[in-house]
């Protein structure tokens, strides 16, 4: 990418980058994010992200994008994982193992059925 | 994190708890019990609550509705009128006596509970920190675009101290001011420092900010930068903060490549670069004097104040030291404006501040509120209480260069000017909440052992009185303490905190003034009977040798 040489040059780039990510909800596109943060990571983000990609990998599964961000501040609860599948409204777990993370990856992601137990409480 | 949608308080003086406070406290959790209500409202017995007039008193969060004198048989109907169909009950409210200045505070505060405010943090935990296109979606770049391009560097100046933003890395300085000073000196160049060295214990609001949303640093950065006429920025990152490091590099290099640094940034005649400086573990290499001999390859030794570093910093030239919250929060103020900036928090203090919140409550972790809410607030509806139903004895402010607040200050709003008019300060934003079980001179000694082991050795009434508290301290722990050790360590205090070269040494006194001022009698049980009353200390009642 060349460089940004005005704010409408910037605008257009955010456009692109929220057309982008509009595309993905209105195709039912699935976005799990891992809480990647020092806590998380610390907590055992690593190994639920490594569960995800390899149930990823085992079922095959297509449209799907695993992410990283950074700490939202509910260190207690790392290691933290959202699920957004299309346009429904984000769901999140915490104290996310392994076990868990593929868990999630059966029954929520490709069986549709978020798991209320492994949800953070409001 | 939601928050719960009212807040019941019960005073809980001895006169309040003569006059029946404990019955109408038992009715209004079994009332609030049986309508169901008890995820929504929190209920709490608190100390005295200003005013002794109509005791016992009920306060109902958001309203600030002040009922009293309440009796058990009153309960039922206040819940179910106030709290379940949300009618004021004006038989029950307290007579319009003058209020004391806590309550009247309350009062001003009406119909604010104060909801997390996400200016500093909005990005974290959204994006993927390693991603420039999440941020440029998510408004990325667009305050600096508008900076550079449509505004003088005199008028982002200006925005700057027109929204009355103030340093979060403890003084709490007026951080458009400082930009100005160093746009005033004619001296070239210029420098920006990021202050990442967070090293106060229990602190970890700058790492979150750095490992979560990077690009902000850098674009605030760079925002100054071309305030004050700067071509190079450093971040001094602590050590240990690995991942930040990467996040930081890959965050400058994704910026280098779309032209936000380097030259022509925005087509302009602008250029700036950043390098990120890591450092060893120092403590004191948080001072931004220390920060700055460290960064020129030497001993991180506090220099003399005055000259300070908006006339004499890096390399003896001109330079704006900020700390990472800060700096946090300008990408947002330019691209909105100072008035919408001043919406939040109070007047002296706009905006909002990021607590850690740790200790013996339920919730722990990172909270960003508006500037101005009270330690009670922040306890009962972000931590969600105290742990096990624990009474709250103290806090302690900063992670150990703050102040240790007696619960008696709780009601006292955290900004700036409240908290230093009441002799204590808000410290870096760590909150270490204890309960009755904390021990204060275990507390003070847990400090002064950090102070002594972090004094960086330069001047004497740190080097020595640190280490002199502190075994004054543990003789006092140990139960071999005497009555003169308290005039011995008020002395020391006092002159910690005269003498001193530089805030290190001057706030390690702090502890020992504080528990002195507020838990002398806890104290004293340690060397007259020779007892901890918490049962923290050893009290062996054996001299050990402390080294
Ligand atoms: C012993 C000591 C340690 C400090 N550590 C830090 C630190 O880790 N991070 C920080 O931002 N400021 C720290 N400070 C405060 C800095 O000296 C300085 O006031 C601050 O970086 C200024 O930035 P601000 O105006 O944005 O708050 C420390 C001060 C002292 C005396």
């Amino acid at each position: 990418m060349a460089g940004i040489k005005s704010l409408e040059e910037l605008k257009r780039l955010k456009e692109e980058a929220l057309a982008k990510r509009q595309a993905r909800t209105t195709t039912g596109g699935i976005q799990i994010t891992v809480g990647m943060g020092t806590c998380g990571i610390a907590a055992g983000a690593r190994e639920a992200m490594k569960a995800i990609l390899a149930v990823t990998e085992e079922e095959g599964l297509s449209d799907i994008i695993v992410r990283q961000t950074g700490c939202i501040g509910l260190c207690e609860w790392e290691p933290i994982v959202e699920v957004e599948i299309g346009d429904q409204p984000k769901v999140t777990y915490g104290k996310v193992t392994p076990e868990r993370a593929r868990q999630i990856m059966k029954e929520h992601v490709i069986g549709g059925k978020e798991i209320p137990e492994f949800k953070i409480p409001a | 994190m939601s928050a719960v949608r009212s807040l019941v308080l019960v005073s809980g003086d001895p006169q309040s708890l003569a006059r029946g406070a404990s019955d109408v406290f038992s009715a209004l959790q079994a009332e609030i019990k049986r309508l169901g209500l008890q995820d929504e409202i929190s209920l709490l017995m608190t100390g005295d609550l200003g005013r002794h007039d109509a005791l016992p008193l009920v306060i109902v969060y958001p309203e600030a509705t002040i009922y009293g004198p309440v009796k058990p048989e009153n309960v039922p109907w206040l819940v179910e009128e106030h709290l379940y169909k949300g009618r004021i009950v004006p038989e029950l409210q307290a007579s319009a006596a003058e209020l004391t200045g806590q309550i009247a505070w309350l009062t001003a505060r009406q119909g604010t509970l104060p909801a997390e405010q996400r200016v500093v943090l909005r990005r974290a935990g959204l994006i993927d920190p390693e991603d420039i296109e999440e941020y440029i979606a998510h408004d990325g770049y667009e305050a600096l675009g508008k900076a550079v391009t449509q505004m003088s560097p005199q008028e982002v100046i200006e925005e700057i101290v027109q929204s009355g933003l103030r340093g979060r890395g403890g003084a709490g300085f007026p951080t458009g001011i400082k930009w100005r000073f160093v746009a005033q000196v004619d001296n070239y160049p210029r420098y920006i420092i990021c202050n990442a060295d967070e090293s106060e214990p229990g602190t970890f609001k700058d790492r979150l900010i750095l490992e979560g949303d990077p690009h902000s640093i850098i674009e605030a950065m760079t925002i100054a930068a071309y305030a004050v006429g700067a071509q190079e920025g450093y971040i001094y990152v602590r050590g240990e903060y690995t991942l930040a490091q990467q996040r930081l590099q890959t965050a400058i290099e994704q910026a280098q490549a779309l032209g936000f640094l380097g030259d022509n940034i925005f087509g302009r005649d602008f250029r700036f670069n950043i390098h990120i400086h890591t450092g060893a573990g120092a403590y004191i290499c948080g001072e931004e004097t220390a920060l700055i001999e460290s960064l020129e390859g030497k001993r991180g030794e506090p220099r003399p104040r005055p000259p300070y570093p908006t006339t004499h910093g890096l390399w003896g030239k001109p330079t704006v030291v900020n700390n990472v919250e800060t700096l946090a929060n300008v990408p947002a103020i330019i691209l909105h404006g100072a008035n919408w900036y001043r919406q939040m928090g109070t007047k002296n203090s706009p905006g909002t501040k990021v607590y850690t919140m740790l200790g013996n409550v339920n919730v722990t972790g990172l909270i960003e509120v508006p500037m101005g809410i009270t330690l009670r607030e922040v306890i009962a509806i972000y931590a969600k209480g105290m742990k096990n139903g624990a009474t709250f004895k103290l806090a302690q402010t900063g992670g150990s260069s703050g102040s240790i607040i007696p619960a008696s200050l709780q009601d006292t709003p955290m900004d700036f000017d409240s908290y230093s008019r009441a002799g204590v300060s808000l410290g870096s934003g760590a909150l270490l909440i204890c309960d009755e079980n904390t021990c204060v001179v275990d507390l003070a000694r847990v400090l002064l052992r950090f102070f002594a082991c972090e004094s960086c050795g330069k001047c004497t009434p740190c080097r020595v009185g640190g280490q002199r508290a502190r075994q004054i301290l543990t003789n006092i722990a140990e139960g071999v303490g005497s009555l003169s050790d308290l005039d011995d360590l008020e002395t020391i205090s006092t002159h910690l905190y005269n003498l001193s070269n530089c805030g290190l040494g001057q706030t390690a006194g702090v502890p020992i003034r504080d528990i002195l001022r507020h838990f002398r009698a806890e104290v004293e049980a340690h060397i007259r009977l020779k007892v901890c009353p918490t049962g923290v200390c050893a009290m062996s009642g054996r001299r050990v040798k402390v080294r």
